[in-house]
Formats: C-alpha cells, sequence, structure tokens
C-alpha cells in the first residue's frame, strides 16, 4: 500500500510506561487510531510476534532499505554509559549497544519520535549527576545535542519530534501519527522544544479544577484537600506546557483531579527541581515558580488582592477533603 | 551440544537474553541475563524521601502502582502512620486495578498469541485460535484493548492517571473520592465483570472461584465446547499441548500477601514449599556472585544492600543481583500467591504436578474471579465525607521497608533515611526473584531451573517451548534490575 505509514518501535532505556500508556488510548482505542492514520507497525515490543532474529531481521530492512521506514519511534532514554561504551544496555541477540541501533536507525527513518520526557530530555534517570551517562535523542534536558546531533533531520527534514511527558498521553501520540500521514506536521508545528504543538500550546493550568480556588488563592496545604495545589503542594500546572486538564486521562483523570500537584514531566529538567517534588520553593513567602508569562508585581498585587476577596465558602473548603460548604442555592433564578 | 543467545523477546516489558545450551533437542542449561541497566537504586540518594513517591514509580510503567504502593509503605511505617480506613480501601482499589488490568494484558497480548503460530497449524484448536489470538489482527486483541481501557477508568477517579500518579501517600490517598465518582467505579467494576463473565470465562465469576481440584477444572471443562470462551479455550490448548509438563518450577513459592486490611490481607503473606511456613523478612539476601556489580562474597540483607554496578567482572553474565530466601531460589507470582492462601483449586493442580506453565497461567485467570468481587465490595465501602489521608513528620533517622504484591509477585523497598534525606535505598522486584542468575553455590534462578528440559531446535529462532516458559512468568525486566 502506497501511503501506509510504517512504523518501528524501539524501547530504549525506559520503564516501558509510554508504551503502556498508549494502550490506554481510548475514544478511539490504538487500532482504530492507527487505521485512520494508514499506519502499521513494523514491529512493537509489546504488541508484535516476532522475536529474536526475526526482530533482527526486521532492523536489517529497514537500514537497508528494502522496508521503507516511515516512523521511527524511540521509548527511553539513551544510556551511554559506562564510559561512552553504551554497555548499560546491550540490545539483547545482537551483541550491540541499543544507542548503536537507534542512531543507525535514525538515519533512514522518513520521521524520527522520541516518544516520552526520557527520549526527548533525558528524563529522570538524568537526575543525581547522571550515573549511567543518559540523554535523549536530541537534548539533554534543555541543551541541543544528545546521541544526535543538534543538527540531526530525519530524512523528511524535521528535527525529532519531541512527544514529552511521563508518561505522555495516548492521544498525543496517536494525533502526532495521524497528523504526519495527513503532511500536515511540519516544522511550524512544533515548539521550540520539538514538541507538537497541538498539545504544547496550552499550559497544564488550562481547565484545572481546582481554578476558583487558584483564582482566590485559596490553597491546600495538606494532600487530600480540595484548595489549590500551587501555592505549597509543588504544583507547576501554571509553567508547564500541555493540555492535561483539557483532554483528561484514563477517562475523567489528570494529576490536580487525582489530588496532587504537577511536576512539569512535558518539560526538560522535570527530574531534578531543585526542591522536594511535593513542595512548592518561595522566596519571601512568594512562589519561585511564576505562572508563565504573568509579570511578577502584578502577580503578588492579583494574588493579595484575591486572597483578601476569598469568599468562605471557598476558604474553608480548600482546607477539607470534601466540600464542607456547597455554593449557595439562590432565592431567585440564576442570571 | 550447541548454544543459543535467545533474544529480543516481545511481549514482556522491557530486554531479555537468554543463553541456551541445547544436547538432544532439550535445553540443558540456561543462563538469563538481563540486559539493562538505569541506577533507579544511585538516584535515590541524597533525595528527600517523599521524593521517593516521583521517582520509584518510574522505575516500571507496567508496575507504577506498585512500586508506588511500597514506597508509600515504606515511608508511611518510617512516620509511624497508620491508614483510615478510606485510604486502606483506596490503596487497595488502585492495587487491585494495576494488578488485574496486568494480568488482563498479559493473557490477551502477550501470552496468548504464541498459539497463533504456524507451528501449531495442525492442531484441532488452531484455526480458531489463530483467528481469536493472533498479535494485532486477532478479534481478542481488537476485542481487549477497549475493554482495558474501559476497566482503566478506576485510575482516572482512583489515581488521576495511570502509569505514574502521586496519589499513594503515605497516609494514604491524595486523592478524596466523591458520592459521584463512587457510584461511577461500581458502574466500571460491571462492565468489566461483564466482559470477564461473557468473553474470558463464559460463566460467573463466582463459579470459576469455586473450582476446587483439577477433577472439577476438566469437569467445567467437558461441559462446554473448547470455543466457548477463551478460558476454556486456553485450557483445550493448555491439555492438548500439556504445558503442565512444560516450564516445572523449584517448588519453593514465596508471597509478601496483598490487599491488607487493619487485620489481615485478603491474600496472606508466607511461603509455600509443600507446606505453609511464615514469612521471615530478615531472611531475605542478595548475592551478587554472578552480577556485574560490586559486592561481596556473601549475599547482604536488602536493608544493608549496594548497588555500584562494574562494566567486567568474571563470571557475571547480568546486571539481575541474586535474591534467596534463607539461601534458597524463590519463585513468586500468582501462583504462588494462591498456593500461600491455600485455594484448594491451585493446591490441587500443583500437588498432581508442580508448578509449571499451565498451573501459572490458571492461577493468574482464578484472581480475576477472587479479586473483581472484593474490589465491588471496597468501592460500596467507601465512605467520601470521611478522611482518606492522615500525615505525619519524616523522622530525620529512620530505617523501614515496604512488601506488597504487584501482579506478577513480590515487590520489596528497604528505605534508610539518614540526616533527614534518603542514605540508601534498595528495591527487589517479581522478576529479581524470579529471573535472578545463579548464586555463591552456583545454583540458577527460577527461570534457568525452568527452562531445564524444555523441547528446543537448535538454530537461530528462539524455540517455542522457552517462549511459553519465559511468558508464563509474566516477567517485567525494567523492574528486575532498575
Amino acid at each position: 500500500m502506497a501511503d501506509e505509514l510504517t512504523i518501528l518501535w524501539l524501547q530504549s532505556a525506559g520503564c516501558g510506561g509510554c508504551s503502556i500508556s498508549l494502550l490506554n488510548a481510548e475514544a478511539p482505542d490504538l487500532h482504530v487510531a492507527l487505521q485512520s492514520a494508514g499506519a502499521r507497525f513494523l514491529w512493537h515490543p509489546s504488541l508484535n510476534m516476532e522475536s529474536g532474529a526475526e526482530v533482527l531481521e526486521i532492523f536489517q530492512g529497514c537500514l537497508t532499505g528494502e522496508t521503507r521506514l516511515d516512523v521511527l519511534c524511540v521509548e527511553g532514554s539513551i544510556l551511554r554509559g559506562p564510559h561512552d561504551s553504551g554497555k548499560f544496555h546491550i540490545l539483547s541477540g545482537s551483541g550491540k549497544p541499543m544507542m548503536h541501533w537507534v542512531e543507525q536507525l535514525a538515519r533512514v527513518a522518513r520521521y524520527t519520535l522520541a516518544i516520552g520526557n526520557c527520549t526527548a530530555f533525558g528524563g529522570i534517570n538524568l537526575s543525581q549527576g547522571n550515573p549511567t551517562g543518559v540523554c535523549g535523542l536530541q537534548y539533554e534536558r534543555d541543551q541541543p545535542g544528545g546521541l544526535l546531533s543538534s543538527d540531526y533531520r530525519s530524512r523528511a527534514g524535521l528535527p525529532v519530534i519531541n512527544i514529552s511527558g511521563c508518561p505522555p498521553h495516548p492521544n498525543w501520540v496517536t494525533e502526532t501519527l495521524i497528523l504526519l500521514s495527513l503532511g500536515e506536521l511540519g516544522a511550524e508545528q512544533l515548539d521550540a522544544l520539538g514538541r507538537p504543538r497541538h498539545y504544547s500550546d496550552h499550559l497544564v493550568h488550562h481547565g484545572c479544577p481546582r481554578n476558583e480556588y487558584y483564582e482566590f488563592k485559596a490553597s491546600a496545604e495538606k494532600y487530600s484537600e480540595l484548595g489549590c495545589l500551587m501555592e505549597n503542594m509543588g504544583c507547576k500546572g501554571t509553567q508547564a506546557h500541555a493540555d492535561c486538564n483539557m483532554r483528561l486521562w484514563n477517562g475523567e483523570g489528570s494529576c490536580a483531579r487525582g489530588g496532587f500537584g504537577c511536576i512539569g514531566c512535558t518539560e526538560p529538567g522535570f527530574e531534578d527541581p531543585g526542591h522536594p517534588f511535593m513542595q512548592t520553593p518561595k522566596l519571601a513567602g512568594i512562589p519561585i515558580g511564576l505562572p508563565t508569562d504573568m509579570p511578577k508585581a502584578w502577580f503578588v498585587a492579583l494574588a493579595s488582592l484575591s486572597k483578601s476577596a476569598t469568599p468562605k465558602r471557598v476558604r474553608e473548603n480548600a482546607h477539607s477533603d470534601h466540600v464542607i460548604l456547597p455554593p449557595m442555592v439562590k432565592k431567585a433564578r440564576i442570571k | 551440544m550447541s548454544r543459543v543467545i535467545a533474544g529480543p523477546f516481545s511481549r514482556v516489558e522491557g530486554d531479555l537474553e537468554i543463553s541456551l545450551e541445547i544436547a538432544e533437542e532439550r535445553v540443558v542449561s540456561a543462563e538469563v541475563n538481563s540486559p539493562m541497566y538505569r541506577g533507579f537504586e544511585q538516584i535515590m540518594q541524597g533525595r528527600d524521601p517523599m521524593d521517593a513517591l516521583v521517582i520509584a514509580p518510574r522505575i516500571c510503567g507496567i508496575c507504577s502502582v506498585a512500586q508506588s504502593t511500597a514506597a508509600a509503605t515504606a515511608l508511611g511505617s518510617a512516620m509511624g502512620l497508620h491508614l483510615p480506613a478510606n485510604g486502606r480501601l483506596t490503596q487497595n482499589l488502585t492495587m487491585a486495578c494495576e494488578n488485574l488490568a496486568d494480568h488482563f494484558t498479559h493473557f490477551y497480548l502477550y501470552f496468548m498469541p504464541d498459539f497463533a503460530r504456524e507451528v501449531y497449524s495442525e492442531r484441532s484448536w488452531f484455526v480458531q485460535t489463530q483467528a481469536r489470538f493472533k498479535s494485532v489482527t486477532g478479534t481478542a486483541a481488537r476485542q481487549s484493548l477497549p475493554a482495558r481501557a474501559d476497566f482503566l477508568h478506576l485510575m482516572g477517579y482512583l489515581a488521576g492517571k495511570w502509569p505514574h500518579t502521586l496519589a499513594i501517600q503515605p497516609g494514604g490517598s491524595a486523592k478524596s473520592l466523591e458520592m459521584a465518582e463512587k457510584a461511577r467505579m461500581l458502574a466500571v467494576l460491571q462492565q468489566f465483570r461483564n466482559f470477564l463473565e461473557q468473553t474470558l470465562f463464559g460463566d460467573k465469576l463466582e463459579a470459576i472461584a469455586a473450582l476446587d481440584s483439577e477433577d472439577s477444572l476438566l469437569a467445567w471443562k467437558e461441559q462446554r465446547p473448547a470455543t466457548a470462551s477463551d478460558f476454556r479455550l486456553f485450557l483445550e490448548i493448555a491439555y492438548d499441548l500439556q504445558l503442565h509438563q512444560l516450564g516445572r518450577s523449584a517448588g519453593r513459592y514465596l508471597s509478601y500477601g496483598s490487599y491488607p486490611d487493619e487485620a489481615s490481607h485478603l491474600f496472606r503473606p508466607g511461603v509455600w514449599v509443600g507446606e505453609f511456613q511464615p514469612l521471615i523478612p530478615g531472611d531475605i539476601a542478595e548475592d551478587v556472585s554472578h552480577s556485574r556489580m560490586e559486592g561481596p562474597y556473601t549475599a547482604l540483607p536488602p536493608a544493608l544492600g549496594i548497588t555500584v554496578p562494574v562494566e567486567d567482572k568474571s563470571g557475571a553474565y547480568s546486571w539481575c543481583k541474586a535474591p534467596r530466601l534463607a539461601g534458597q531460589v524463590m519463585e513468586t507470582g500468582a501462583l504462588a500467591r494462591q498456593l500461600v492462601q491455600g485455594h484448594p483449586l491451585i493446591r490441587d493442580l500443583t500437588a498432581r504436578h508442580g508448578g509449571n506453565v499451565q498451573n501459572r497461567i490458571i492461577a493468574r485467570l482464578l484472581e480475576f474471579a477472587l479479586v473483581l468481587p472484593v474490589m465491588e465490595n471496597w468501592v460500596k465501602a467507601l465512605r467520601p465525607g470521611l478522611a482518606f489521608c492522615v500525615h505525619g513528620k519524616m523522622p530525620e533517622e529512620a530505617r523501614s521497608f515496604g512488601l506488597v504484591e504487584a501482579a506478577r509477585g513480590s515487590l520489596g523497598h528497604w528505605l534508610h533515611v539518614h540526616n533527614g534525606r534518603i542514605y540508601n535505598y534498595q528495591i527487589i522486584a517479581p522478576t529479581t526473584w524470579n529471573f535472578s542468575p545463579r548464586d555463591t553455590t552456583n545454583t540458577p534462578g527460577a527461570l534457568e531451573q525452568a527452562l531445564v528440559g524444555a523441547p528446543a531446535l537448535p538454530g537461530k529462532d528462539i524455540p517455542l517451548a522457552v517462549q511459553h516458559i519465559v511468558r508464563s512468568f509474566d516477567p517485567c525486566m525494567v523492574c528486575t534490575v532498575h
């Protein structure tokens, strides 16, 4: 089939969670979403039959050009250690480091997709001094240049497409594949960090169910409380790029809906925030991480004003694990 | 004698390589290699203890809630916390959702497709099995993903998202559930029950849970045609291929116990060696004689464990350490859990045939029938409006551990807090037990023993019997080494 989109999916140094999340795709499910993109897995480690030599033959077919490789999806960071040998991950049965296979296959792919924060920016294992020498495909944290150089371009002329997130929402991946199949994902559709703008042009804050608490700076102080998680609980939702509270996860979930703050898992360097993850760093009582695009003086002024205007209902519910004061039922009809 | 280096394996979590010695069309010896090391125990050190709740789940995308719960249990123990009833129910529901979703993924996506291979084309069940279970195109592959995604809506309510939630806290749950969510969770469970009863079993869950011997299982099998349900088709295949003769285990089984409440567990902790013995966590130690790890000649208890990888070490062939209980190799997983708990069907099957491929699968499927009805009761017992979480302070100095049962077996975290920071953090995952390398006495690990005797032809392809045995453990290689 001429317009079929072939996909090869490699698991490098990750937890497998990006694949597990991909299988959660719904409305429609993964198979139907792939069908709409005309996409077919040459091989996905969780889904396909082939094991052993059969797999290495598929890789070889892509490298020789016998099989057209449209989309190379890599999941997991690149283990360069110890001492740049790549021996922390030898692809089983091949005798060669995984980084060798990724680098070779990226040369022949029309598009190269970094699935998840590990692959995009290095991710969780980059923390605490990076003992295993990990990096992302085209970045190390926010610095251009990872396994592939900063001027790497896939055969279609694009840099690595960074579907960052820990894990990414399944539909960030399926939508990217569908847009690629339509030829509608060009360089202008990627943000400054190579992330598809169809999800990264939003902030996690957009659509947050705790918005009323945010407006009035009625903040939770302990887990299971209903208040805003930004002031005390480490939430970075007003800074992190993603639409997590607009499209929702596993039906009706999101981090904020699950009762915990955003840790900015779509951002480079989220693994080492420089403070305990679940505490907001402050200077003179004011959170250091201000909302994106918000001038500090205005934030301070508005926060102070809104705190003084907080309705009793919002203030008291913020410190409760359930609604203790429901909104007043108006005697007259609402207008 | 010939040697086969088998790998990569699809449909296992993570990367796995096995070196097989083959003679007279049988495996005579196996070395199991976990070929990836990521350094999680190293990146824990020096952090705020509560950061373990962010780091630990990211060890594994498929057991992330189990990793969270082990971390939260260790932290909660260090803080001296006792979970409120809602917090206990929510943690158990979240764990049960992950465990059953993993069992589901394993059966439909990972294990069964191997019977759709052409090598079985002469078997009476082949046509139906290929139509049903072939990877990607089989009707089961198409049906199971939406059913799985619908069931995981529970995670949306309980945990915000899956994998990688922070909802599971040392004192309960960050998420306080509302009445509307309680109602919807019950509906989600009903939908999953319908799938299990209509498609997986073709019978009521309670009827499956009540099977109490191999005779009753065979009677159940004879009462319906091979295509009556997916479980029935599995039994047709299993008895035809004599899967009870494949992948015999060493006969020592470990469970840390799952789904605790104030007084006990739904499935109790313990050891099964043909008789029940209590679990003594102090008897656990890790040997590194065949691991690419620095360490002493004698095995260390995990509370004192060291994780320093070494590039080259004579005799070492895996990044995986070799955990032992009182020096003994142990098998862990659903089969071990149900043997320790004493389910009569699993005790009878194992008394007759030992641990094997067939019994591992039956024990795993049995857990759907045992756990889902309990989940319905847990949801009904939730009391929105009462506490979901208690809070405490982490002491500057602490040693504790958290033991849980992931879908694929016993998972333990050992925590040492010093000067208010993580000084040492050691993890032993289920597949660390099952896929461990040899130890100082040169005793092979559980899979290494189970592979011996498997039919195998030399050549470039991985022998299919080896693939059945490997997948029967539902391995998680990313957890194994971490």
